[in-house]
This record gives structure tokens, sequence and C-alpha cells, in this order.
């Protein structure tokens, strides 16, 4: 009986999860324009989706700046993790409140900030200023990942190995770094996956002509239907589901997932 | 290397004052001014931005989003605990497909779960066509709060499940063991023992909810049209539209407050937890 329930109320969250958007996903394949009416099976949705240039841009950019910005986080906070772990108690403390501060913050008070300043330094808003923004809110996530992989690390294993002629890059390259490998990849993901989602940050922060797919999804739903938007959202499922089998054959522990 | 090792926090510095610190104090310092932004010299000091938060219609906008915050988060709390539960409890080999199943929303673009709901709850959406095709009166609750807070919860459902479920897989199972042996039912071993236990991931839960609920202006811009405005709402427009940058750093302000605020009472709330064993009620 309580076995029931559970599967039955575990059964009814994954309905209201998944209901939303597999009713795109049939719209995506509907003939006919207009929601709720069934004009017949089409993949011309499909064929629209790719021909839109607004939508490849905005795919292009936001891939773009996905990888730029979770690369360039991901080396500069490493170095700054390690950094700060070395550093005394006082800065230590203060270093890491401060870079607590853009987690803390709602998005769009880090947004209108951001924006503030790059219009207060006359900057163009554009391409620039989105992948600033996306650095400055990825770099903090970076250096919380790889921190407890520092804290854990035996801080004896260096100086072992700096004692027996390793130079200081030598030992970093070949201890520290392969030590705190899982936290600075964790780190990477949580980067990527954090700026491909962005919506409110990026919002502020863009300028004419640069936007990515939340931005314009955002301008589309405000303007109406627009039945490759579904179509889109097939896609996106699908490749989510995809990766994400990828990952779990991989690591097959479900609870690497957690980003 | 252990003293050379720190200077490579350095750079990082520099960049979290510009990029970090300064802009929140340009923030404040616009919210406590008033002239033409682009001219710096017609800068003088004001409070006219804080008063003018205190207006009636601005206080109904704000007093809307902590109460459709709260209501969401309250949902989600009561629907996301029993699912942390029952997928802590299912056998491993399943506990990763669920758990995966479970994550793939959030995987998926914001925007898009949000504009799903837009074309199921909209007023010729899949639930309305639904309803004429049985027979049945038709729902009006697209624009409105109820689809608001609906998307409230659908967005960030996982974000409450997913810290109280790392919590509940890291209790020791003696301690339940130990809570059985020692006679207590399983309903009474939940409420004195694992219920206890989960309140950290409870605290963080409440809180990655509550934020983004609070915070948000695209739920309430798509889902509740142009008469749900919240305080999220407000600030986009004065960046956006209005460019009135003093007022809407008045208003971001006065946010991050009331959020610290909240944050403080519910860390407060943990604190107390801490002292005591079981919760006195």
């Amino acid at each position: 009986m309580v076995k029931f329930l559970k599967r039955f109320y575990l059964s009814l969250i994954f309905i209201f999860l998944y209901a939303p958007i597999l009713v795109l996903i049939i719209y995506s394949f509907n003939e006919s324009k207009s929601r709720g009416h069934w004009g017949g099976f089409t993949l011309k949705w499909y064929g629209e989706l790719f021909r839109d240039r607004d939508i490849i841009k905005a795919l292009y950019y936001t891939f773009l700046v996905a990888l730029l910005s979770s690369i360039i986080s991901t080396v500069i906070g490493t170095f700054s993790a390690i950094g700060i772990h070395n550093m005394g108690h006082f800065g230590k403390k203060l270093a890491l409140n401060i870079n607590y501060l853009p987690v803390l913050n709602p998005d769009i008070v880090t947004g209108i900030a951001l924006m503030t300043l790059f219009i207060s330094l006359r900057m163009q808003l554009g391409f620039l200023t989105m992948l600033l923004s996306h650095i400055m809110f990825n770099i903090p996530y970076v250096i919380l990942s790889v921190l407890p992989k520092l804290k854990q690390m035996n801080k004896h294993t260096t100086e072992a190995a700096l004692d027996l002629g390793a130079t200081p890059s030598y030992a970093f390259r070949k201890v520290v770094i392969p030590e705190i490998m899982p936290g600075v990849i964790t780190g990477a993901l949580i980067a990527f996956t954090l700026s491909i989602d962005d919506f409110v940050i990026s919002f502020f922060n863009t300028g004419p002509g640069v936007t990515n797919l939340s931005i314009h999804v955002f301008s589309m739903a405000r303007k109406g239907v627009k039945p490759s938007i579904n179509a889109l959202t097939t896609l996106m499922l699908l490749t989510v589901v995809i990766l994400l089998l990828l990952i779990n054959k991989r690591t097959t522990k479900g609870d690497e997932l957690i980003p | 290397m252990k003293n050379r090792a720190k200077f490579l926090a350095y750079p990082y510095l520099v960049w979290m004052a510009i990029f970090i610190v300064i802009p929140l104090f340009l923030v404040l310092f616009y919210s406590l001014t008033k002239g033409n932004i682009h001219d710096p010299s017609s800068l003088s000091f004001s409070l006219e931005s804080y008063a003018r938060v205190f207006e009636v219609n601005y206080l109904k906008v704000i007093w809307k989003s902590f109460k459709l915050a709260f209501i969401s988060t309250l949902f989600c709390f009561v629907l996301g605990y029993p699912v942390a539960l029952i997928i802590s409890t299912v056998k491993a080999k399943y506990k990763s497909i669920l758990l995966m199943f479970f994550l793939v929303p959030i995987w998926m673009n914001f925007l898009l779960r949000t504009y799903a709901w837009m074309s199921i709850l909209s007023p010729n959406g899949f639930i309305n066509r639904l309803l004429s095709f049985l027979g049945l009166p038709t729902l009006s609750i697209m624009p409105g709060q109820t689809a608001v807070v609906l998307g409230m919860i659908y967005n960030f459902l996982p974000f409450m499940v997913l810290p109280i479920y790392t919590v509940l897989s890291k209790i020791d199972r003696s301690v339940i063991e130990a809570a059985m042996d020692l006679g207590a039912n399983k309903i009474r071993t939940f409420f004195n023992v694992i219920f206890p236990l989960t309140v950290p991931g409870i605290i963080s839960g409440i809180t990655m909810v509550f934020m983004p609920a609070v915070s948000t202006f695209v739920i309430s811009r798509l889902l509740g049209g142009n008469k749900e405005l919240l305080i999220g709402n407000l600030i986009e427009q004065q960046f956006t539209v209005q460019r009135d940058w003093h007022f809407g750093s008045a208003l971001s302000i006065i946010l991050m407050i009331m959020i610290l605020i909240s944050m403080a009472v519910m860390s407060k709330f943990e604190s107390d937890n801490d002292n005591g064993g079981a919760p006195t009620w």
C-alpha cells in the first residue's frame, strides 16, 4: 500500500514536470499554427527553425559565450582558489565573503549593477559586456567547487615534491592539478550550464544585435505563438536526455549529476 | 611556495573590486542621488527615490512579490519533501535514473520551460481546449496570480528537492536503526530523527526557491501579463523603459535588504535548531 502510494505520488510529480514539455512536443509536429487545433502531422516547423537566422544567431552566441566564459572563469577561478587557499585568515575570509556576493544576490541586482558599471565606464553594451558579465558570475562557482578539494589535499604532498627536487611549476602540474581536478571539472560544468541557461544578467548587459537563446525566446514569447519554439524545445529536450544518459552511463552514480 | 601562492589571488581581488564591489556601490550611489545620470555634475544627494518606494502602489507590489514567493516556496516544500524522501528510499539502481529524469527539466532552458506553461495555460491553450472538448467550463487563470505561482513552483521545485535529497542521502543509517531499536515507530523516527537532521537541507532549499521567486520578472511577465507586476518587473522597467536609475537602484537596495533580513531570520532558525535535539513541536 505504502509502495503504491509512493509510486503514485512520484508519477504525479513526474506528470507535472513533463506534461508542459510533452504538450510542446506534440504541438511541434502540428500542421496548424494555432494552439489546440490539430491540423495534421508536419515537420515544417523544424525546417523553419533551421532557416530562422535569428534563432541560429542566438544559439551561436549562447554557445560561444558559454564556452569562452566557462573556460576563462575556470582558469581564473582555479588559480584564484589556490591563491585564496594560501591567504591569511582575515584576507581569506574577506575574499570569500566578497566572492559569495554574486551567488547570494538576486540575478536582477547583479545584472543591473553590472549594467550601471558598464554604462558609467562608457562601454558599448554588446558581446564583450555580456561575456564579461558571464565570466563575473561564473568565477565564484568555480572557486567554491575548487576550494573544498584544496582543503582535502594533504599539504605535505606538495612539500615532498619540492623536497625531492621538483620545481614549483612542476610540482603544481604533477601534484596539485591532479588532486584538485574533480573540483575544477565540476566548476567548469557548473559555469557552462549557468552561462547557457542565463537570462537575467545577459538581458541587462547585452546590446543591439547580440542575443542569446533565452533573450530570443523571451522576446518571441512576448509577441505570441511561434511554433518553431516548440520544435526548439523538442530538440533541446532530446539533447539534454542524450547528454545525461551518456554522463550517467559513464559515472553510473546519479549523485554526480547534481549541479 | 605556501607564501608565494597567495599572490595568485591578487589579480582576482582587483577583479572582484571592479566587477562586484564597485557596481554595488554604484547602485547604492544612484539610489541616494537624483539628477541626470549622464551628467555627473547634475547629481545631488536625495532620499526621494526611497520615499517613492514607500508609496502605496509600490508597497503593494513589494507585498505581492513576497506573498507569491512565499506561497510558491511553501508549495515547493510540501510537494518536494516527499519527493526527496521517496527518491532517497528507492533501490540504488533506480535512484540514479529517477534523479536524472527529475533533473532533465532544469537542464532545459528556463525560458522554454516558462513558455511551455504559457501554451498550456493561455486562454486558448491546451487545458482550455481539453476542457471545452469535454464540455466543461474553461478556466481563465492566465494571465493571473495562479499562473505565476504555478510557473514558480514548476521552475523552482527541483531546487527544493535536491538539497533535501542530498542531506537525506547522507544520514547515517545506524542513527535511524538506533531510534527503531529504542522503540520508536516509523512516524516517530521520522519526526524526531530524520526530519530534524534534514533542516539544513530544507533551509538551503527554501533559500534557493524563495530568492529567485521573489526577484523574478520573467515568470510574472510571461504568465501574469501586464497586470501582475512584481518588484522584479518594477526594477526592470526602471532600467529599460523608464530610464530612472535612481528609483530602480533604490528598489534594488530595498530588495537586497529584505532578502538579507529573510536570510538572517532563516539562519537564526537553523542555529536554534542545532542547539536542541528534537524540535519542540
